[in-house]
């Protein structure tokens, strides 16, 4: 690469000028923890508010499960709480319920596992992984991560405004969400949920257009598109996804906006509120869902797509083994990318869709299971016969292949438009996705944090608190979620405040105790998490520089962080990064920086990329030393 | 060396911030392209919706002005590279001068609109869509006016050429976009009339 090449003399000059002595820096507490331009502080600054709006949106999950299980009960502790408003006579009231049923799903689709996971890994590990001292802006990665705060605020907000936070669902389809009249959530709180939305979309946009740039631009001598890691692999696609739908959700909001605000009729047409005709003509509410879904289905491949990089790069370093299919891994993302944008009608198959086009949909939505099925088998291929290291972060990954696998294979069912007329809306669709992208991608989430914490903060992690984290969270979301295939198969829909109206409902009153119950144990498991978090960031044991005896670059930064990453000449890449237990070397594993004529006892042909004269060297040495290594390589 | 690893530094850093703008562009054209492709889907839906009436004639003179707007910029542009920073100076004033006057013409081409009988507040969301796509544009031109100013004001303060340079030429690679991106809604709304 032309551009990287050069690197060597620019680091020289930084080196001579700053790298040694921070003294002079004068960084202040402002600029070092607050507004800081470093993208290992910006990583930290996404992760810990990422962890916060996680553990908000859990306990807003924990609020509804306590009034699916028990409908008719009342908990004196919520009216002290949540106030008369919201929780009369401590039972929750129908239109909190839906707020809280909305805002939970606002929170964890785009602040925790979009913001929250992107946002940490791609700024952590796109300048660490690729060799380069920051982002290619500095300045708009801060701006990204202020945007991602203020949207936080004004959507936390909304808990305050007197008709309480949005309430249409996380999709938030018109009529529903464009009448301010409609719902108590519609009105301010649905202004804020547009506006902590448009500053989310700035900040993500932001975020991605500066992951790409700096992907495309500034890696190392070396480091070709080859020899990136495969999370490098998923956040580059990941952002690519990003920049090509976001801005299609910005401009659904802004004719939304209008229809609320202004009187026009985009979405709008023949509404009768409470017995008053509206003037709104001519609109179509179709037009919202097209345009939310063609964000929205991509949107579910930004969240999974960086959990399956982290754990592609985890799963090969703790089976201390290649990954399995490299390239194939790579053009499944490829492929994944390429078909999230023509799946979006699957989740219109029931709104009048012309059945055709139905069918047209429902053939890209299952081809989708091929790339998908590629990166599963490469998982368990990886696996099988590894030398397994179960760190916490490796068992995290594991569970994600699981959730990845039983949730996908309902994924199959969903994706059938025949299907679809009796399972849409029900309770499958939700056991559906928080498999499949919810606890897959959340253990994903998870399972970086454990493993990139050293990098992080210089400390570890508890493995004990990881590993009870882990088994309790593993099982108790598989007795949550895989109840509810049983209540989707049987017609129950989702969002319903109580099943107590309906006799086929009621039967599942039990299953609903049951499945809060195994919420509640789940939630009591993150305090695990955590306790061993913060606790972990200041008394943790003191990390070493490359804990996981892991090959690429981010471990050849020292421990201490510093601004531009390495004190010296930034590292030149030789070799791909699942160099593990390669035969004929001494160690399980070659970092990416030790070039091949330092190791020549492992060398195989096709590492040298055709060219003629390394082959020439490699045989040569090979003749010299012809009985020792045959001798090894035979014992 | 000193000097010269400073230049590469800054060439390089120059070049992935200058990709910024490209790949911002690519995300401008796709919220467009989410416009024009949701109202063809509005559209599509019924046969009372559609456009239904003649574009007003100041979009054509916006067009012929957002053209010229495009041609001072490029001069402005090969100026600087020619180091006739007084020619600079003039062309960016010219290309500031025409954005104004694009966007009061476009201001008069929604009078006329207004004066037509085709309103912002419709039944038919079609002519609705008409301000939208203006008006998005609009934004654009104001964010590029900016641009234009801080090129301006960088000249004015003398900043070191190279500086100077990627700035023209980022706010360049801007304007000539929404150029394009004028002509595309443009030649959208005509098709569809």
């Amino acid at each position: 690469m032309a551009s990287t090449a050069t690197h060597d003399s620019a680091v020289l000059h930084q080196h001579d000028n700053h790298g040694h002595d921070h003294g002079h820096h004068k960084e202040t507490f402002l600029t070092k923890y607050i507004f800081s331009q470093d993208h290992k502080m910006i990583a930290k600054q996404f992760l810990i508010t990422g962890v916060v709006m996680a553990v908000i949106a859990m306990l807003l999950s924990i609020l509804f499960r306590l009034q699916l299980a028990w409908p008719d009960k009342s908990f004196p502790l919520l009216e002290t709480f949540l106030g008369e408003k919201w929780a009369e006579g401590g039972r929750i009231k129908p239109d909190f319920y839906l707020a809280i049923v909305t805002i939970h799903g606002t929170m964890m689709v785009f602040f925790v596992l979009t913001a929250g996971l992107s946002g940490t890994f791609s700024n952590l590990l796109i300048p660490l992984q690729l060799g380069a001292r920051d982002m290619a802006s500095p300045f708009l990665n801060m701006l990204s991560y202020w945007l991602f705060f203020t949207a936080c605020v004004v959507m936390m907000g909304s808990f305050f405004v007197e008709s309480g936070p949005a309430s249409s669902g996380w999709t938030v389809y018109p009529p529903l969400s464009a009448l301010p009249k409609a719902i108590s959530g519609s009105g301010t709180g649905m202004t804020l949920w547009l506006i902590s939305m448009v500053a989310f979309v700035a900040s993500s946009l932001i975020g991605a257009l500066n992951y790409i740039s700096t992907i495309l631009n500034m890696r190392t001598k070396g480091m070709d598109m080859w020899k990136m890691p495969l999370t490098i692999w998923a956040f580059f696609l990941t952002a690519i996804v990003g920049v090509l739908s976001f801005p299609v959700l910005v401009s659904a909001v802004v004719l939304l906006i209008f229809d609320r605000s202004f009187g026009t009729s985009f979405y709008l047409s023949d509404i009768v509120v409470a017995g008053q005709v509206l003037p709104n003509q001519g609109g179509s509410p179709v037009l919202w869902q097209h345009l939310f879904w063609f964000l929205g289905h991509p949107e579910v491949y930004i969240v999974i797509m960086p959990a399956l990089g982290i754990t592609s790069e985890v799963i090969a370093t703790n089976s201390r083994k290649p990954i399995f299919g490299y390239h194939a891994m790579v053009y499944s993302l490829i492929g994944i990318t390429v078909l999230s944008f023509i799946v979006w009608g699957h989740h219109m198959f029931v709104t009048g869709m012309n059945p055709f086009l139905g069918g047209v949909f429902m053939i890209t939505t299952l081809i989708i299971a091929v790339p998908s099925a590629v990166k599963t088998f490469n998982y368990l291929a990886t696996i099988w016969r590894g030398n397994l290291r179960f760190t916490p972060a490796m068992l995290f990954a594991i569970g994600l292949v699981s959730f990845f696998i039983s949730g996908g294979l309902t994924g199959i069912f969903l994706g059938n438009a025949a299907l679809d007329i009796n399972l849409h809306d029900t309770y499958f669709v939700v056991a559906h996705f928080h498999l499949v992208m919810g606890s897959a991608a959340i253990f994903g989430m998870l399972c970086g944090v454990y493993h990139w914490y050293p990098k992080m903060f210089g400390r570890m992690m508890d493995a004990r608190l990881g590993y009870l984290h882990f088994w309790v969270t593993f099982i108790c979301a598989y007795l949550v979620f895989f109840p509810m295939h049983f209540m989707g198969i049987d017609g129950v829909p989702r969002r319903y405040y109580a099943f107590t109206e309906f006799a086929f409902m009621q039967e599942w009153l039990t299953v609903n105790v049951f499945i809060t119950w195994a919420a509640i144990i789940s939630a009591l498991a993150q305090v695990a998490f955590l306790w061993n978090f913060f606790y972990s960031m200041f008394y943790g044991k003191k990390a070493e520089q490359n804990p996981w005896q892991s090959t690429t670059l981010e471990w050849t930064t020292p421990v201490e962080h510093l601004h531009g990453n390495w004190p010296g000449e930034i590292p030149s890449v030789y070799r791909w990064p699942y160099d593990y237990s390669k035969p004929g070397h001494d160690t399980d594993f070659i970092p990416q920086t030790t070039p091949f004529s330092e190791t020549m006892s492992s060398n195989l042909p096709h590492d040298f990329e055709d060219n003629p004269e390394a082959e020439r060297i490699q045989e040569e040495w090979e003749k010299q030393n012809a009985k020792t290594p045959k001798a090894t390589e035979e014992v | 060396m000193e000097i010269n690893s400073v230049q590469v530094e800054d060439r390089q850093n120059f070049k992935a911030r200058k990709f910024l703008m490209w790949l911002f562009i690519i995300s401008s054209f796709m919220m467009f392209a989410a416009l024009t492709s949701g109202f063809i889907v509005y559209t599509e839906g019924n046969v009372e919706r559609g456009i239904k009436v003649l574009l007003p004639k100041q979009f054509m003179y916006s067009t012929l002005l957002i053209l010229m707007s495009s041609f001072t910029m490029h001069m402005a542009y090969l100026s600087a590279k020619k180091l006739q920073f007084a020619n600079q100076k003039l062309y960016i004033g010219l290309t500031i001068l025409l954005a104004l006057a694009f966007f009061f013409s476009q201001y008069s081409a929604w009078q006329s609109l207004y004066e037509s009988g085709a309103y912002f507040v419709n039944y038919n969301a079609s002519q609705s869509f008409i301000y939208v796509f203006s008006g998005a544009h609009l934004l654009h031109i104001i964010a590029g006016i900016f641009m234009l100013i801080y090129a301006f004001i960088g000249k004015i303060r003398n900043i070191p050429q190279v500086r100077n340079i990627f700035r023209m030429e980022v706010t360049s690679i801007f304007w000539h976009f929404i150029d394009i991106l004028w002509i595309y809604l443009y030649v959208f709304l005509l098709l569809n009339q």
